[in-house]
């Protein structure tokens, strides 16, 4: 039996062989994209890296005049606002998924996907602006004072509300990675076979206990995975968190304190910096952000596609 | 009777609940439409869009340099990533389910994925530490990077759409199989795939982070690709940085102008794709 | 002629190999004058599963050879092999020998061989972004061959296959505009454009009404004198009214074959009197 799968590609022409390899070549450079961004940014981060060691990442001191750099309160001022973004935005992403899912009419469907497509269209700028004109004072003059007269005891709700901060990003991040995490449940949701809904209907559920009993449980690793490839969006979202943390390089308790992100830190401080270490941690930094969105993203796509069969399709949207 | 009553309490009270966070949702969208139309709308001018920005004290001036930068770097990052993405999308499609297909596919998923700002911090180190120097390109070259797995992916799913019994058609006349790809498959799937360049091109022309340290930003008109050049997102960003509440309102009006192109392209994308769908029905 | 089962397992050489040819078990049959197209011991696979198992089989020049045969026995990819579309799908090959005239089709470019060997599919699939006219014109045109006299190409197609009169007037709609059975003749017009010697047509005739299908059994009469063709069908009185020959193929090989009415009133083969009496499912 011949060896070769297609033993006849040789009488191919040479037009349909070099089209071919063109068209193999463009696929080729995506992954050599992908290793040379790896590549260069490790490269860059190595200098830092071997001056400091583990420190980089532990180390509670960020300071360029001083050239001490540890990153930790930027490690710190991400995953807080991107968790506390999750948690804001997950349960009303899943509302939306099961209302356009399962209970819209028809006449609503279009218009509401238009609409959340719309709000992942909106450019990462424009709701920084809108973070730092309409947000910030919100927070700072009715939400924080409220907060803070009923549950000041808590201590994410003390401290001076200047609007500027951790709670101020979070909600924007909520905003932002929200349509992500409602298409992509939805889709996960319409995944679920017909027939599971039907079965539960007959016995008598109602259309709630449907989608509580019947749909949800088998959609969840595909929402769980919604809601990684919604972090992963989150922890490198830069402009909007840039504008309205108030980039202080503290670990505070307080969700109304000022903070930054790695990301906002690389919006500050990348244009500015030229001593050799100081560049590198700041590499150091993109690389950490790059690979954990990767790692997310990796885990993130597997368990969509568990539920939904086909490849997990990301709505575009604002970064 | 009374579980049953309670029963259809939860499942009302539920159903209420995935309604209003629906409407929730929509709260920050029409929160920001009506601060562009109500703050941005009153900043609006011809001046707007040809001038350039005035130092402070001085009335008037306009946003025009980046206006040009925006295009300049988008249009330079589209000529960059289309062939590139049209092609590996190609050999995608056309790759069945070999390995190399897999990872691709994968590679490019994680591509646009990817944080843009590390994507920035990619060019940096890549092509200004090299160059000495901000640059135009090395902002587009960052916006293509954003693009190209966007394209590549967009294009692959759409070609997988064209049913495969054109491009038999297509072989069994005889064309050769790089001219049925050509003026088959892609001819077909081509209202479709133009949607997805398009989209790109908005998301791109919105993308800030990425060129803070390879565009820079100007104020001034510049159309050489070796020097810092404006962008109207980066131009938003120090509008909206400064203390005066003139350069806030322009700030506004900027933002209205893009959110306007962009949205624009979201909606005539949505209406390309219906129509040809309309059209690829028998 | 009876199938020709390979009495020795010798080396089997890959289809398309230039190089030289092992020696098979049994001298390649040379085309014989009256054969315009051959094949000898043609295997096909889809992976690992083999559905053709060595059909070695001549199509008579211009005149129609009907192939019958229980669903999944290999019509369609024995067709598909004689104009090299087979291989197009993932995973699938072919060895043995396909001639057409004296060329060993697997030995050249297939774009060739397809040019010489049309192929209208079961369902009518006329481009929807070209119009009728421009439908026609395809296989020259999306070649970047402007024919010379392009409306008379055009004309002469559509002609033949008597759509001429019913759309004369709006050749500028697209193809897609036509109904089911206009559209197969479109597409039975646009493969004649490019001047082919042989036809082949997989059951033609499975997504249209009687009276579409009388009208392209009547077309298929009309150019039996001027091609050679190979017709796929399930309808047994179809093969009976257009075919000069009928082969009966099962389960990947070729069990009969002969002058059609010898082979539905006279089969050798037990299984093939079989399938004409209905006897299988
Ligand atoms: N694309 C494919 N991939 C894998 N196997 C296939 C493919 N196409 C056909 N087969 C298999 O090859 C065998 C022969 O198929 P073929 O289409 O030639 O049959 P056929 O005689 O034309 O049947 P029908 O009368 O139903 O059209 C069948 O067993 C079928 O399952
Ligand atoms: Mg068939």
């Amino acid at each position: 039996m011949a060896a070769s799968l297609n033993p006849t590609a040789s009488t191919h022409s040479v037009a349909d062989r070099w089209f071919r390899g063109l068209t193999v070549a463009a696929a080729a450079f995506l992954v050599l994209l992908l290793l040379a961004i790896l590549l260069q940014l490790g490269r860059a981060a190595l200098g830092a890296l071997q001056v400091f060691g583990p420190v980089l990442l532990t180390g509670r001191t960020w300071d360029p005049a001083g050239a001490t750099f540890g990153i930790l309160p930027f490690v710190y001022g991400t995953v807080l606002t991107s968790l506390l973004a999750l948690l804001i935005a997950a349960p009303v992403a899943l509302g939306v998924a099961v209302y356009l899912a399962e209970l819209a009419p028809e006449g609503a469907k279009a218009p509401v996907t238009v609409a959340v497509e719309l709000l992942a269209a909106v450019p990462s700028i424009v709701y920084g602006l809108w973070g730092v004109f309409v947000l910030v004072p919100w927070l700072r003059d009715t939400v924080q004072p409220q907060l803070q007269t009923w549950l000041g005891f808590l201590p994410v709700f003390s401290g001076a509300s200047i609007g500027f901060g951790v709670l101020a990003a979070s909600l924007v991040l909520a905003v932002m990675i929200l349509p992500t995490l409602a298409a992509i449940s939805r889709d996960v949701l319409l995944a679920i076979p017909r027939a599971q809904r039907e079965a539960a209907l007959a016995l008598g559920a109602t259309r709630f206990e449907m989608i509580r009993d019947a749909v949800l449980p088998q959609a969840l690793p595909g929402i769980v995975g919604a809601m990684m490839l919604g972090l992963g969006r989150a922890l490198g979202e830069t402009m909007a968190v840039t504008m309205v943390i108030g980039n202080r390089a503290d670990i505070s308790l307080s969700w109304f304190a000022p903070a930054q992100t790695m990301a906002s830190l690389l919006a500050n401080e990348y244009a500015e910096a030229t001593e050799e270490l100081h560049l590198g941690a700041l590499a150091f930094v993109g690389l950490s952000l790059f690979a954990v969105t990767l790692l997310l993203n990796l885990g993130a796509r597997g368990l969509v596609r568990r539920v939904a069969g086909s490849a997990a399709r990301s709505p575009g949207g604002a970064r | 009777m009374s579980l049953f009553r309670h029963r259809r309490l939860v499942d009302r009270l539920g159903r209420g609940l995935c309604g209003l966070a629906t409407l929730l949702a929509l709260v920050p969208l029409v929160s920001v439409l009506v601060w562009l139309v109500s703050h941005g709308a009153r900043g609006l001018s011809f001046a707007l869009f040809t001038e350039l920005p005035k130092p402070f004290g001085e009335v008037g001036g306009g946003v025009g340099q980046a206006l040009l930068g925006t295009g300049i770097m988008v249009g330079v990052a589209l000529l960059l990533s289309m062939p590139l993405g049209i092609l590996a999308g190609i050999a995608l499609a056309e790759g069945g389910k070999s390995r190399f297909v897999q990872i691709v596919r994968f590679v490019a998923d994680v591509l646009a994925g990817a944080p843009s700002i590390a994507v920035g911090v990619f060019v940096y180190t890549a092509v200004v530490m090299p160059m000495h120097g901000f640059s135009a390109f090395a902002g587009a070259l960052a916006l293509a990077v954003l693009m190209l797995p966007t394209i590549t992916r967009s294009t692959e799913e759409l070609l997988r759409l064209v049913p495969i019994h054109l491009r038999e058609a297509g072989l069994a006349l005889g064309l050769p199989a790089w001219r049925v790809t050509l003026s088959v498959t892609l001819k077909s799937a081509l209202p479709g795939v133009a949607t997805g360049i398009m989209l790109a091109v908005a998301r791109a022309a919105g993308e800030t982070a990425p060129l803070l340290f390879t565009a820079f930003g100007s104020q001034y008109w510049a159309w050489n690709l070796s020097e810092p050049m404006a962008a109207l997102p980066l131009q938003i960003f120090t509008l909206a940085s400064s203390p005066f509440e003139a350069w806030h309102q322009q700030a506004w009006a900027a933002a209205l102008v893009l959110v306007t192109l962009v949205l624009l392209a979201n909606l005539g994308a949505r209406f390309v794709t219906r129509r040809a769908r309309g059209g690829m029905a028998l | 002629m009876m199938e020709l089962e390979p009495a020795i397992a010798g080396p089997v050489r890959p289809i398309g190999s230039r190089s030289t040819p092992a020696p098979l078990p049994f001298p390649p049959e040379r085309p014989r004058s009256s054969a315009k197209m051959s094949t000898d011991d043609l295997r096909a696979w889809f992976g690992t599963q083999e559905v053709l198992k060595g059909v070695t089989l001549a199509l008579a020049e211009r005149q129609v050879t009907a192939i019958i045969g229980p669903s999944g026995c290999g019509k369609s990819t024995f067709l598909r092999c004689l104009n090299r579309m087979h291989e197009t799908v993932p995973g699938a090959r072919a060895q043995g020998r396909v001639w057409l005239g004296e060329q060993d089709i697997y030995t050249v470019d297939p774009v060739v061989t397809r040019r010489r060997v049309g192929m209208v599919f079961q369902k009518p699939t006329p481009f929807p972004f070209l119009s009728i006219r421009d439908n026609v014109l395809a296989g020259l045109t999306l070649n970047r061959e402007r024919p010379k006299h392009a409306h008379a190409v055009v004309e002469q197609a559509l002609q033949q296959v008597g759509l001429w009169d019913e759309v004369k007037d709006r050749l500028d709609r697209p193809g897609t505009s036509l109904s089911g059975g206009q559209q197969q003749r479109l597409c039975i017009a646009r493969a004649l454009a490019v001047a082919p010697e042989v036809l082949l047509m997989d059951e033609p005739c499975s997504a249209l009404d009687p009276i579409a299908t009388a009208r392209i059994e009547e077309l298929i009469h009309e150019l039996a004198g001027r091609y050679t063709m190979v017709i796929v069908t399930h309808n047994m009185q179809q093969a009976a009214r257009v075919a000069h020959v009928t082969a009966f193929f099962y389960m990947g090989q070729l069990v009969e074959s002969g002058a059609t009415e010898q082979l539905f009133t006279n089969p050798k083969d037990p299984r093939t009197e079989d399938y004409l009496t209905g006897r299988f499912g």
